[in-house]
Protein backbone atom coordinates (compact mmCIF):
# COMPACT_ATOMS: atom_id res chain seq x y z
CA UNK A 1 0.00 0.00 0.00
CA UNK A 2 1.14 3.54 -0.76
CA UNK A 3 1.50 5.18 2.65
CA UNK A 4 1.76 8.70 1.22
CA UNK A 5 -1.87 9.03 0.22
CA UNK A 6 -4.20 11.71 1.45
CA UNK A 7 -7.23 11.00 3.61
CA UNK A 8 -9.38 11.95 0.62
CA UNK A 9 -7.76 9.41 -1.65
CA UNK A 10 -7.81 6.62 0.94
CA UNK A 11 -11.45 7.37 1.66
CA UNK A 12 -12.38 7.19 -2.01
CA UNK A 13 -10.67 3.81 -2.37
CA UNK A 14 -12.36 2.52 0.78
CA UNK A 15 -15.80 3.61 -0.42
CA UNK A 16 -15.16 2.16 -3.87
CA UNK A 17 -14.29 -1.15 -2.27
CA UNK A 18 -10.80 -1.16 -3.76
CA UNK A 19 -9.17 -1.58 -0.38
CA UNK A 20 -10.29 -2.42 3.14
CA UNK A 21 -9.58 -0.50 6.32
CA UNK A 22 -7.71 -3.54 7.57
CA UNK A 23 -5.40 -3.34 4.56
CA UNK A 24 -4.92 0.38 5.08
CA UNK A 25 -4.12 -0.03 8.76
CA UNK A 26 -1.85 -3.02 8.12
CA UNK A 27 -0.02 -0.98 5.50
CA UNK A 28 0.66 1.82 7.99
CA UNK A 29 1.56 -0.62 10.77
CA UNK A 30 4.13 -2.20 8.46
CA UNK A 31 5.56 1.20 7.61
CA UNK A 32 5.72 2.12 11.32
CA UNK A 33 7.55 -1.09 12.12
CA UNK A 34 10.12 -0.49 9.43
CA UNK A 35 10.92 3.18 10.03
CA UNK A 36 9.80 4.34 13.46
CA UNK A 37 12.57 2.69 15.47
CA UNK A 38 14.89 5.33 13.96
CA UNK A 39 12.33 8.12 13.75
CA UNK A 40 10.68 7.91 17.21
CA UNK A 41 7.54 9.68 16.06
CA UNK A 42 5.31 7.50 18.21
CA UNK A 43 5.39 7.01 21.96
CA UNK A 44 2.89 4.18 21.90
CA UNK A 45 1.49 2.01 19.14
CA UNK A 46 -1.87 0.29 19.73
CA UNK A 47 -1.46 -2.39 17.07
CA UNK A 48 -4.14 -4.74 18.28
CA UNK A 49 -6.63 -1.95 18.95
CA UNK A 50 -6.01 -0.42 15.53
CA UNK A 51 -6.66 -3.71 13.73
CA UNK A 52 -9.80 -4.23 15.76
CA UNK A 53 -11.09 -0.74 14.97
CA UNK A 54 -10.29 -1.38 11.29
CA UNK A 55 -12.30 -4.59 11.36
CA UNK A 56 -15.23 -2.76 12.95
CA UNK A 57 -15.00 -0.12 10.22
CA UNK A 58 -14.92 -2.74 7.48
CA UNK A 59 -17.95 -4.48 8.93
CA UNK A 60 -19.82 -1.20 9.22
CA UNK A 61 -18.97 -0.27 5.64
CA UNK A 62 -20.30 -3.63 4.47
CA UNK A 63 -23.54 -3.62 6.45
CA UNK A 64 -24.45 -0.14 7.67
CA UNK A 65 -25.44 2.40 5.01
CA UNK A 66 -24.82 5.29 7.46
CA UNK A 67 -21.19 4.29 7.88
CA UNK A 68 -20.32 5.60 4.41
CA UNK A 69 -21.24 9.11 5.45
CA UNK A 70 -18.80 9.12 8.36
CA UNK A 71 -15.98 11.37 7.14
CA UNK A 72 -13.07 9.39 8.62
CA UNK A 73 -14.48 5.87 8.48
CA UNK A 74 -11.65 3.34 8.57
CA UNK A 75 -8.91 5.97 8.27
CA UNK A 76 -5.92 5.87 10.63
CA UNK A 77 -5.13 8.89 12.77
CA UNK A 78 -2.42 9.42 15.37
CA UNK A 79 -3.04 11.62 18.42
CA UNK A 80 -0.45 13.68 20.28
CA UNK A 81 0.26 12.16 23.66
CA UNK A 82 -1.16 15.09 25.62
CA UNK A 83 -4.75 14.51 24.44
CA UNK A 84 -6.71 11.91 26.40
CA UNK A 85 -7.83 8.70 24.73
CA UNK A 86 -9.63 6.35 27.09
CA UNK A 87 -7.62 3.25 28.01
CA UNK A 88 -4.48 4.50 26.25
CA UNK A 89 -1.32 5.92 27.83
CA UNK A 90 -1.29 9.68 28.35
CA UNK A 91 2.32 10.44 29.24
CA UNK A 92 2.78 13.98 27.88
CA UNK A 93 6.33 12.67 27.23
CA UNK A 94 6.99 13.19 30.94
CA UNK A 95 8.46 10.88 33.55
CA UNK A 96 5.83 12.07 36.01
CA UNK A 97 3.07 10.51 33.86
CA UNK A 98 5.03 7.52 32.54
CA UNK A 99 2.42 5.04 33.81
CA UNK A 100 -0.69 7.18 33.41
CA UNK A 101 -3.62 5.68 31.51
CA UNK A 102 -6.42 8.03 30.46
CA UNK A 103 -9.72 7.21 32.21
CA UNK A 104 -11.82 9.14 29.68
CA UNK A 105 -11.85 10.45 26.11
CA UNK A 106 -11.08 14.05 25.27
CA UNK A 107 -13.84 15.68 23.24
CA UNK A 108 -11.61 15.68 20.16
CA UNK A 109 -10.99 11.94 20.50
CA UNK A 110 -14.70 11.17 20.94
CA UNK A 111 -15.42 13.21 17.84
CA UNK A 112 -12.75 11.33 15.88
CA UNK A 113 -14.23 8.04 17.05
CA UNK A 114 -17.75 9.11 16.06
CA UNK A 115 -16.39 10.03 12.63
CA UNK A 116 -15.11 6.47 12.27
CA UNK A 117 -11.38 7.13 12.59
CA UNK A 118 -8.98 4.33 13.56
CA UNK A 119 -6.80 5.60 16.41
CA UNK A 120 -3.44 3.91 15.93
CA UNK A 121 -1.18 5.35 18.56
CA UNK A 122 0.21 8.24 20.52
CA UNK A 123 2.61 10.79 19.05
CA UNK A 124 5.78 12.06 20.71
CA UNK A 125 6.07 15.68 21.87
CA UNK A 126 8.18 17.98 23.97
CA UNK A 127 7.34 17.25 27.61
CA UNK A 128 3.93 18.84 28.36
CA UNK A 129 4.18 20.51 24.92
CA UNK A 130 6.95 22.80 26.15
CA UNK A 131 9.52 23.12 23.43
CA UNK A 132 10.16 23.73 19.76
CA UNK A 133 12.14 20.62 18.78
CA UNK A 134 10.75 17.48 20.48
CA UNK A 135 14.16 17.20 22.16
CA UNK A 136 12.45 17.77 25.53
CA UNK A 137 10.67 14.41 25.40
CA UNK A 138 11.49 12.11 28.30
CA UNK A 139 11.02 9.19 25.91
CA UNK A 140 13.18 9.89 22.86
CA UNK A 141 14.14 12.62 20.41
CA UNK A 142 12.01 12.47 17.27
CA UNK A 143 14.04 12.82 14.07
CA UNK A 144 13.11 14.83 11.01
CA UNK A 145 11.99 12.40 8.27
CA UNK A 146 13.84 14.50 5.66
CA UNK A 147 17.17 14.36 7.49
CA UNK A 148 17.75 12.46 10.72
CA UNK A 149 20.42 14.92 11.91
CA UNK A 150 17.71 17.56 12.17
CA UNK A 151 14.86 18.03 14.60
CA UNK A 152 11.24 17.74 13.40
CA UNK A 153 10.20 20.89 15.27
CA UNK A 154 7.93 20.91 18.24
CA UNK A 155 6.13 20.50 20.31
CA UNK A 156 3.92 18.38 17.99
CA UNK A 157 7.08 16.95 16.40
CA UNK A 158 5.88 13.36 16.62
CA UNK A 159 2.57 14.20 14.90
CA UNK A 160 4.32 16.11 12.09
CA UNK A 161 7.00 13.45 11.57
CA UNK A 162 4.35 10.71 11.54
CA UNK A 163 2.38 12.39 8.74
CA UNK A 164 5.47 13.35 6.79
CA UNK A 165 7.05 9.87 7.01
CA UNK A 166 3.82 8.12 5.99
CA UNK A 167 3.09 6.50 9.34
CA UNK A 168 -0.52 7.71 9.27
CA UNK A 169 -2.88 9.64 7.07
CA UNK A 170 -3.43 12.45 9.56
CA UNK A 171 -2.42 13.42 13.06
CA UNK A 172 -3.75 15.61 15.83
CA UNK A 173 -1.51 18.13 17.57
CA UNK A 174 -1.81 21.06 19.93
CA UNK A 175 -0.52 24.58 19.35
CA UNK A 176 0.30 26.98 22.20
CA UNK A 177 2.88 29.15 20.45
CA UNK A 178 3.33 27.44 17.09
CA UNK A 179 3.48 23.80 18.15
CA UNK A 180 1.40 22.61 15.17
CA UNK A 181 2.55 25.09 12.52
CA UNK A 182 6.29 25.04 13.23
CA UNK A 183 6.73 21.23 13.04
CA UNK A 184 4.43 21.17 9.99
CA UNK A 185 6.79 23.68 8.40
CA UNK A 186 9.91 21.68 9.34
CA UNK A 187 8.47 18.32 8.20
CA UNK A 188 6.72 19.52 5.03
CA UNK A 189 3.07 18.98 5.89
CA UNK A 190 0.01 21.13 6.50
CA UNK A 191 -0.62 22.21 10.09
CA UNK A 192 -3.66 24.20 11.17
CA UNK A 193 -4.10 26.07 14.44
CA UNK A 194 -7.79 26.90 14.66
CA UNK A 195 -9.01 30.12 16.26
CA UNK A 196 -8.99 30.05 20.05
CA UNK A 197 -12.25 28.48 21.20
CA UNK A 198 -13.05 26.77 17.90
CA UNK A 199 -12.00 23.28 19.09
CA UNK A 200 -12.70 21.97 22.58
CA UNK A 201 -9.74 21.66 24.93
CA UNK A 202 -11.57 19.17 27.16
CA UNK A 203 -9.14 16.30 27.74
CA UNK A 204 -6.09 18.23 26.51
CA UNK A 205 -3.48 18.38 29.27
CA UNK A 206 -3.43 22.12 29.93
CA UNK A 207 -0.14 23.94 29.39
CA UNK A 208 -1.22 27.57 28.89
CA UNK A 209 -5.00 27.64 28.94
CA UNK A 210 -5.51 31.00 27.23
CA UNK A 211 -3.23 29.99 24.33
CA UNK A 212 -3.65 26.21 23.79
CA UNK A 213 -5.64 25.00 20.81
CA UNK A 214 -5.95 21.55 19.21
CA UNK A 215 -5.66 21.15 15.43
CA UNK A 216 -4.85 18.79 12.55
CA UNK A 217 -1.59 17.94 10.76
CA UNK A 218 -2.22 16.49 7.32
CA UNK A 219 -0.72 15.85 3.92
CA UNK A 220 -2.72 18.58 2.19
CA UNK A 221 -5.16 21.43 2.79
CA UNK A 222 -8.33 19.51 1.91
CA UNK A 223 -7.50 16.90 4.55
CA UNK A 224 -6.95 19.65 7.12
CA UNK A 225 -10.43 21.01 6.34
CA UNK A 226 -11.90 17.50 6.59
CA UNK A 227 -10.39 16.91 10.04
CA UNK A 228 -11.40 20.40 11.20
CA UNK A 229 -14.98 19.58 10.18
CA UNK A 230 -14.83 16.62 12.55
CA UNK A 231 -13.21 18.25 15.59
CA UNK A 232 -14.56 21.82 15.54
CA UNK A 233 -17.50 23.00 17.58
CA UNK A 234 -18.74 24.28 20.88
CA UNK A 235 -18.40 21.98 23.89
CA UNK A 236 -20.09 22.67 27.18
CA UNK A 237 -17.29 20.79 28.94
CA UNK A 238 -14.82 23.51 27.88
CA UNK A 239 -16.05 26.85 29.16
CA UNK A 240 -13.64 28.66 26.82
CA UNK A 241 -14.99 26.98 23.70
CA UNK A 242 -16.98 29.50 21.72
CA UNK A 243 -20.71 28.94 21.14
CA UNK A 244 -20.66 29.71 17.47
CA UNK A 245 -21.89 27.63 14.57
CA UNK A 246 -19.35 25.62 12.62
CA UNK A 247 -19.47 25.42 8.85
CA UNK A 248 -18.38 22.95 6.21
CA UNK A 249 -14.73 23.94 5.90
CA UNK A 250 -14.34 22.04 2.62
CA UNK A 251 -17.12 24.04 0.95
CA UNK A 252 -14.95 27.02 0.02
CA UNK A 253 -12.09 24.91 -1.36
CA UNK A 254 -11.63 25.47 -5.07
CA UNK A 255 -13.17 28.94 -5.10
CA UNK A 256 -10.94 31.51 -6.72
CA UNK A 257 -9.11 34.10 -4.67
CA UNK A 258 -9.24 37.02 -7.09
CA UNK A 259 -9.28 40.27 -5.19
CA UNK A 260 -8.38 38.64 -1.89
CA UNK A 261 -6.28 41.10 0.08
CA UNK A 262 -3.14 39.47 1.45
CA UNK A 263 -1.02 41.45 3.91
CA UNK A 264 2.72 41.16 4.33
CA UNK A 265 3.63 42.38 7.83
CA UNK A 266 6.81 44.38 7.27
CA UNK A 267 8.18 43.44 10.71
CA UNK A 268 8.30 39.79 9.57
CA UNK A 269 10.51 40.50 6.56
CA UNK A 270 13.60 41.89 8.19
CA UNK A 271 17.20 40.75 8.55
CA UNK A 272 17.84 37.28 9.91
CA UNK A 273 15.61 35.48 7.45
CA UNK A 274 17.38 32.45 5.98
CA UNK A 275 18.06 33.07 2.24
CA UNK A 276 16.28 29.87 1.19
CA UNK A 277 13.24 30.88 3.24
CA UNK A 278 13.28 34.34 1.67
CA UNK A 279 13.37 32.91 -1.85
CA UNK A 280 10.51 30.51 -1.08
CA UNK A 281 8.33 33.16 0.53
CA UNK A 282 8.99 35.63 -2.30
CA UNK A 283 7.95 32.87 -4.70
CA UNK A 284 4.75 32.30 -2.74
CA UNK A 285 3.95 36.02 -2.81
CA UNK A 286 4.27 36.07 -6.62
CA UNK A 287 2.13 32.96 -6.84
CA UNK A 288 -0.62 34.64 -4.82
CA UNK A 289 -0.39 37.63 -7.15
CA UNK A 290 -0.75 35.36 -10.16
CA UNK A 291 -3.81 33.81 -8.55
CA UNK A 292 -5.34 37.29 -8.44
CA UNK A 293 -4.68 38.23 -4.82
CA UNK A 294 -3.84 41.81 -4.01
CA UNK A 295 -0.64 42.09 -1.97
CA UNK A 296 -0.57 44.87 0.62
CA UNK A 297 2.18 45.79 3.06
CA UNK A 298 0.89 46.07 6.62
CA UNK A 299 2.51 46.76 9.97
CA UNK A 300 2.38 44.85 13.25
CA UNK A 301 4.45 47.33 15.26
CA UNK A 302 4.61 45.38 18.52
CA UNK A 303 6.02 42.22 16.96
CA UNK A 304 9.37 42.64 18.70
CA UNK A 305 7.64 42.36 22.08
CA UNK A 306 5.69 39.20 21.26
CA UNK A 307 8.24 36.68 22.53
CA UNK A 308 8.72 38.42 25.87
CA UNK A 309 4.95 38.72 26.27
CA UNK A 310 4.40 35.11 25.32
CA UNK A 311 7.03 33.65 27.64
CA UNK A 312 5.65 35.57 30.61
CA UNK A 313 2.04 34.56 29.97
CA UNK A 314 2.67 30.95 28.99
CA UNK A 315 5.00 30.23 31.91
CA UNK A 316 2.63 31.91 34.38
CA UNK A 317 -0.27 29.77 33.16
CA UNK A 318 1.94 26.66 33.06
CA UNK A 319 3.09 27.13 36.65
CA UNK A 320 -0.55 27.15 37.75
CA UNK A 321 -1.68 24.30 35.48
CA UNK A 322 1.18 22.00 36.43
CA UNK A 323 0.52 22.45 40.15
CA UNK A 324 -1.84 19.48 39.83
CA UNK A 325 1.11 17.13 39.37
CA UNK A 326 1.89 16.67 43.02
CA UNK A 327 2.09 12.89 43.45
CA UNK A 328 -1.20 12.62 45.34
CA UNK A 329 -3.97 11.62 42.93
CA UNK A 330 -2.06 10.36 39.91
CA UNK A 331 1.38 9.99 38.45
CA UNK A 332 4.68 9.05 39.98
CA UNK A 333 5.28 9.75 43.68
CA UNK A 334 8.49 10.19 45.65
CA UNK A 335 7.79 9.92 49.36
CA UNK A 336 8.69 12.62 51.86
CA UNK A 337 8.34 13.11 55.58
CA UNK A 338 5.36 15.42 55.09
CA UNK A 339 3.12 16.34 52.14
CA UNK A 340 5.15 19.43 51.22
CA UNK A 341 8.37 17.44 51.00
CA UNK A 342 6.51 14.78 49.02
CA UNK A 343 5.32 17.38 46.49
CA UNK A 344 8.77 18.90 46.06
CA UNK A 345 10.56 15.58 45.70
CA UNK A 346 7.92 14.16 43.36
CA UNK A 347 8.04 17.22 41.12
CA UNK A 348 11.82 17.46 41.25
CA UNK A 349 12.16 13.85 40.12
CA UNK A 350 9.24 13.79 37.69
CA UNK A 351 9.70 16.92 35.58
CA UNK A 352 12.41 17.51 32.96
CA UNK A 353 14.61 20.60 32.69
CA UNK A 354 12.48 22.77 30.40
CA UNK A 355 9.34 22.13 32.43
CA UNK A 356 11.20 23.04 35.63
CA UNK A 357 12.55 26.26 34.10
CA UNK A 358 9.08 27.29 32.97
CA UNK A 359 7.44 26.47 36.29
CA UNK A 360 10.06 28.56 38.10
CA UNK A 361 9.84 31.48 35.70
CA UNK A 362 6.03 31.35 35.83
CA UNK A 363 6.01 31.22 39.62
CA UNK A 364 8.37 34.19 39.72
CA UNK A 365 6.34 36.43 37.37
CA UNK A 366 3.20 35.72 39.39
CA UNK A 367 4.80 36.13 42.81
CA UNK A 368 3.99 38.93 45.18
CA UNK A 369 5.81 42.13 44.24
CA UNK A 370 6.49 41.03 40.66
CA UNK A 371 2.98 40.35 39.36
CA UNK A 372 2.35 43.91 38.17
CA UNK A 373 5.78 44.35 36.66
CA UNK A 374 5.75 41.15 34.65
CA UNK A 375 2.43 39.36 34.36
CA UNK A 376 0.02 42.30 34.33
CA UNK A 377 2.32 44.26 32.04
CA UNK A 378 2.53 41.30 29.65
CA UNK A 379 -1.26 41.07 29.55
CA UNK A 380 -1.37 44.76 28.63
CA UNK A 381 1.18 44.30 25.87
CA UNK A 382 -0.95 41.37 24.71
CA UNK A 383 -3.71 43.95 24.17
CA UNK A 384 -1.36 46.06 22.03
CA UNK A 385 -0.43 43.03 19.92
CA UNK A 386 -4.09 42.20 19.52
CA UNK A 387 -4.84 45.75 18.39
CA UNK A 388 -2.02 45.47 15.83
CA UNK A 389 -3.73 42.42 14.34
CA UNK A 390 -7.17 44.04 14.43
CA UNK A 391 -5.79 47.02 12.53
CA UNK A 392 -4.10 44.77 10.01
CA UNK A 393 -7.25 42.70 9.54
CA UNK A 394 -9.19 45.92 8.89
CA UNK A 395 -7.02 46.36 5.82
CA UNK A 396 -6.51 42.80 4.60
CA UNK A 397 -8.24 39.40 4.62
CA UNK A 398 -5.16 37.34 5.39
CA UNK A 399 -1.58 37.72 6.51
CA UNK A 400 1.23 35.90 4.72
CA UNK A 401 4.54 35.25 6.49
CA UNK A 402 7.24 32.63 6.79
CA UNK A 403 6.27 30.05 9.44
CA UNK A 404 9.81 30.00 10.80
CA UNK A 405 12.82 32.14 9.84
CA UNK A 406 14.93 29.10 8.84
CA UNK A 407 14.53 25.40 7.99
CA UNK A 408 14.80 22.76 10.74
CA UNK A 409 17.92 23.14 12.87
CA UNK A 410 20.18 20.30 13.95
CA UNK A 411 19.61 18.04 16.91
CA UNK A 412 21.47 19.62 19.85
CA UNK A 413 22.00 22.95 18.09
CA UNK A 414 19.80 25.03 20.40
CA UNK A 415 18.98 22.66 23.24
CA UNK A 416 21.55 24.12 25.63
CA UNK A 417 20.32 27.70 25.22
CA UNK A 418 16.63 28.07 26.09
CA UNK A 419 16.44 31.72 25.04
CA UNK A 420 17.78 30.93 21.53
CA UNK A 421 15.15 28.19 21.30
CA UNK A 422 12.41 30.64 22.33
CA UNK A 423 13.43 33.16 19.69
CA UNK A 424 12.64 30.66 16.90
CA UNK A 425 8.94 31.07 17.69
CA UNK A 426 8.73 34.74 16.67
CA UNK A 427 6.40 34.32 13.65
CA UNK A 428 3.95 31.87 15.21
CA UNK A 429 3.31 33.02 18.79
CA UNK A 430 1.25 36.13 17.99
CA UNK A 431 -1.62 34.04 16.59
CA UNK A 432 -1.91 32.38 20.00
CA UNK A 433 -1.74 35.68 21.89
CA UNK A 434 -4.40 37.15 19.59
CA UNK A 435 -6.52 34.02 19.14
CA UNK A 436 -6.78 34.15 15.34
CA UNK A 437 -6.39 31.11 13.09
CA UNK A 438 -3.15 30.21 11.34
CA UNK A 439 -1.89 27.54 9.01
CA UNK A 440 1.46 26.39 7.68
CA UNK A 441 1.82 24.67 4.33
CA UNK A 442 4.82 23.65 2.23
CA UNK A 443 6.25 26.33 -0.09
CA UNK A 444 9.78 25.18 -0.95
CA UNK A 445 12.97 23.44 0.09
CA UNK A 446 16.44 24.36 1.18
CA UNK A 447 19.39 22.72 -0.59
CA UNK A 448 22.06 20.61 1.12
CA UNK A 449 20.43 19.34 3.15
CA UNK A 450 17.05 19.29 1.46
CA UNK A 451 14.60 20.42 4.13
CA UNK A 452 11.03 21.68 3.78
CA UNK A 453 10.11 25.36 4.14
CA UNK A 454 6.72 26.46 5.37
CA UNK A 455 4.46 29.34 4.43
CA UNK A 456 2.24 30.71 7.18
CA UNK A 457 -1.17 32.19 6.44
CA UNK A 458 -3.16 33.80 9.22
CA UNK A 459 -6.85 34.68 9.12
CA UNK A 460 -9.27 36.62 11.26
CA UNK A 461 -10.67 34.77 14.26
CA UNK A 462 -13.22 32.16 13.12
CA UNK A 463 -12.49 32.70 9.43
CA UNK A 464 -10.95 29.28 8.94
CA UNK A 465 -12.98 28.80 5.74
CA UNK A 466 -11.34 31.80 4.13
CA UNK A 467 -7.90 30.73 5.36
CA UNK A 468 -8.32 27.22 3.97
CA UNK A 469 -9.67 28.54 0.68
CA UNK A 470 -6.56 30.66 0.12
CA UNK A 471 -4.21 27.90 1.27
CA UNK A 472 -5.91 25.43 -1.07
CA UNK A 473 -5.69 27.79 -4.04
CA UNK A 474 -1.94 28.23 -3.47
CA UNK A 475 -1.32 24.55 -2.80
CA UNK A 476 -3.15 23.38 -5.91
CA UNK A 477 -1.13 25.74 -8.07
CA UNK A 478 2.18 24.32 -6.79
CA UNK A 479 3.77 20.87 -6.39
CA UNK A 480 5.41 21.28 -2.99
CA UNK A 481 2.89 19.08 -1.18
CA UNK A 482 3.59 16.20 -3.57
CA UNK A 483 7.17 15.69 -2.39
CA UNK A 484 7.90 12.97 0.19
CA UNK A 485 11.02 12.20 2.18
CA UNK A 486 12.95 9.21 0.82
CA UNK B 1 4.55 62.14 55.99
CA UNK B 2 5.43 60.97 52.56
CA UNK B 3 3.92 62.91 49.73
CA UNK B 4 3.89 59.86 47.44
CA UNK B 5 0.55 58.16 46.99
CA UNK B 6 0.69 54.49 47.90
CA UNK B 7 0.44 53.24 44.35
CA UNK B 8 3.34 55.37 43.26
CA UNK B 9 5.46 54.23 46.19
CA UNK B 10 4.76 50.69 45.17
CA UNK B 11 6.12 51.48 41.74
CA UNK B 12 9.22 53.14 43.14
CA UNK B 13 9.86 50.16 45.39
CA UNK B 14 9.28 47.87 42.50
CA UNK B 15 11.75 49.59 40.23
CA UNK B 16 14.36 49.56 43.00
CA UNK B 17 13.80 45.88 43.47
CA UNK B 18 13.94 45.17 39.76
CA UNK B 19 17.18 46.99 39.19
CA UNK B 20 18.86 44.62 41.62
CA UNK B 21 17.75 41.60 39.55
CA UNK B 22 17.09 39.84 42.81
CA UNK B 23 15.76 36.64 41.30
CA UNK B 24 16.40 34.03 43.97
CA UNK B 25 15.95 30.60 42.42
CA UNK B 26 16.11 28.78 45.72
CA UNK B 27 13.24 30.82 47.10
CA UNK B 28 11.08 30.62 43.96
CA UNK B 29 11.62 26.86 43.58
CA UNK B 30 10.40 26.48 47.15
CA UNK B 31 7.26 28.51 46.32
CA UNK B 32 6.71 26.16 43.36
CA UNK B 33 7.20 23.05 45.53
CA UNK B 34 9.98 21.93 43.24
CA UNK B 35 13.12 20.32 44.62
CA UNK B 36 16.21 21.20 42.59
CA UNK B 37 19.71 19.79 42.80
CA UNK B 38 22.53 22.29 43.36
CA UNK B 39 23.69 21.89 39.78
CA UNK B 40 20.15 22.55 38.53
CA UNK B 41 19.89 25.62 40.75
CA UNK B 42 23.09 26.98 39.27
CA UNK B 43 22.26 26.24 35.60
CA UNK B 44 18.57 27.14 35.68
CA UNK B 45 19.32 30.20 37.80
CA UNK B 46 21.71 31.52 35.15
CA UNK B 47 19.37 30.66 32.26
CA UNK B 48 16.30 32.16 33.91
CA UNK B 49 18.20 35.39 34.82
CA UNK B 50 19.00 35.68 31.13
CA UNK B 51 15.35 35.18 30.17
CA UNK B 52 14.20 37.72 32.79
CA UNK B 53 16.69 40.19 31.40
CA UNK B 54 15.22 39.57 27.94
CA UNK B 55 11.57 39.98 28.98
CA UNK B 56 12.40 43.24 30.76
CA UNK B 57 12.21 44.94 27.36
CA UNK B 58 8.47 45.19 28.04
CA UNK B 59 9.30 47.96 30.53
CA UNK B 60 10.07 50.22 27.54
CA UNK B 61 6.38 50.40 26.58
CA UNK B 62 3.95 52.86 28.08
CA UNK B 63 0.95 50.72 29.04
CA UNK B 64 -0.66 52.98 31.65
CA UNK B 65 -3.84 53.46 29.62
CA UNK B 66 -4.00 49.91 28.25
CA UNK B 67 -6.47 47.31 29.51
CA UNK B 68 -5.00 43.84 30.07
CA UNK B 69 -6.07 40.90 27.88
CA UNK B 70 -6.54 37.74 29.92
CA UNK B 71 -8.27 35.83 27.20
CA UNK B 72 -8.48 36.15 23.41
CA UNK B 73 -12.26 35.62 23.27
CA UNK B 74 -13.73 36.86 26.55
CA UNK B 75 -16.82 34.91 27.53
CA UNK B 76 -18.63 35.71 30.76
CA UNK B 77 -20.92 33.72 33.02
CA UNK B 78 -20.51 30.48 31.11
CA UNK B 79 -22.88 27.96 32.63
CA UNK B 80 -24.51 24.71 31.68
CA UNK B 81 -27.75 23.17 32.97
CA UNK B 82 -27.31 21.89 36.51
CA UNK B 83 -28.13 18.27 35.72
CA UNK B 84 -26.89 15.09 37.32
CA UNK B 85 -24.82 13.13 34.85
CA UNK B 86 -22.37 10.26 34.78
CA UNK B 87 -18.83 10.72 36.06
CA UNK B 88 -15.77 8.58 36.73
CA UNK B 89 -16.35 5.55 38.91
CA UNK B 90 -14.38 5.23 42.13
CA UNK B 91 -12.19 2.65 40.42
CA UNK B 92 -11.53 4.88 37.42
CA UNK B 93 -10.75 7.85 39.63
CA UNK B 94 -8.20 5.77 41.54
CA UNK B 95 -6.72 3.86 38.60
CA UNK B 96 -3.69 6.16 38.35
CA UNK B 97 -3.22 6.80 42.07
CA UNK B 98 0.33 6.24 43.36
CA UNK B 99 -1.09 4.89 46.64
CA UNK B 100 -4.65 3.86 47.41
CA UNK B 101 -6.65 1.80 49.89
CA UNK B 102 -10.31 1.32 50.83
CA UNK B 103 -11.37 3.27 47.78
CA UNK B 104 -9.35 6.31 48.88
CA UNK B 105 -6.12 8.11 47.98
CA UNK B 106 -3.41 7.38 50.55
CA UNK B 107 -1.29 10.34 51.65
CA UNK B 108 1.37 10.81 54.32
CA UNK B 109 0.23 11.80 57.79
CA UNK B 110 -0.72 15.47 57.85
CA UNK B 111 -1.55 16.06 61.53
CA UNK B 112 0.76 14.71 64.23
Amino acid sequence: MDCFQTLASLRQRLLDGEITSKEVVSGFLGRIESVDSDLNALIHLDKEGALKQAQTADEALASDPDARSKPLIGLPVVVKDNIAERGQPLTCASKILSNFVAPYDSTVVSKLKSAGAVLMGRANLDEFAMGSSTENSARAITRNPWDADHIPGGSSGGSAAAVSAGLCAAAIGSDTGGSIRQPASFCGCVGLKPSYGRVSRFGLTAFASSLDQIGPLTRDVRDAATVLNVIAGHDERDSTSVPRETEDYTASLGQDIKGLKVGLPKEYFIEGLDPAVKVSIDGAVSQFQQLGAEIVEVSLPHTEYAIATYYIICTAEASANLARFDGIRYGARVDGKDPVELYAKTRGAGFGSEVKRRIILGTYVLSSGYYDAYYLRAQKVRTLIRQDFQNAFDQVDLLLTPTVAAPAFKVGEKSTDPLQMYLTDIFTISANLVGNCGLSLPCGFSQNPKLPIGLQLMGRPFEEANLLKAAYAYEQSTDWHKAFPS
Amino acid sequence: MSRFPLAEMGLVLQSLRMSKTDFDIHYVARLARLELGSEEEETFGRQIEQIIHYVEQLQQLDVDQVQPTAHPVPLTNVTRPDEVRGSLTNEEALMNAPAKGNGLFMVPKIVE
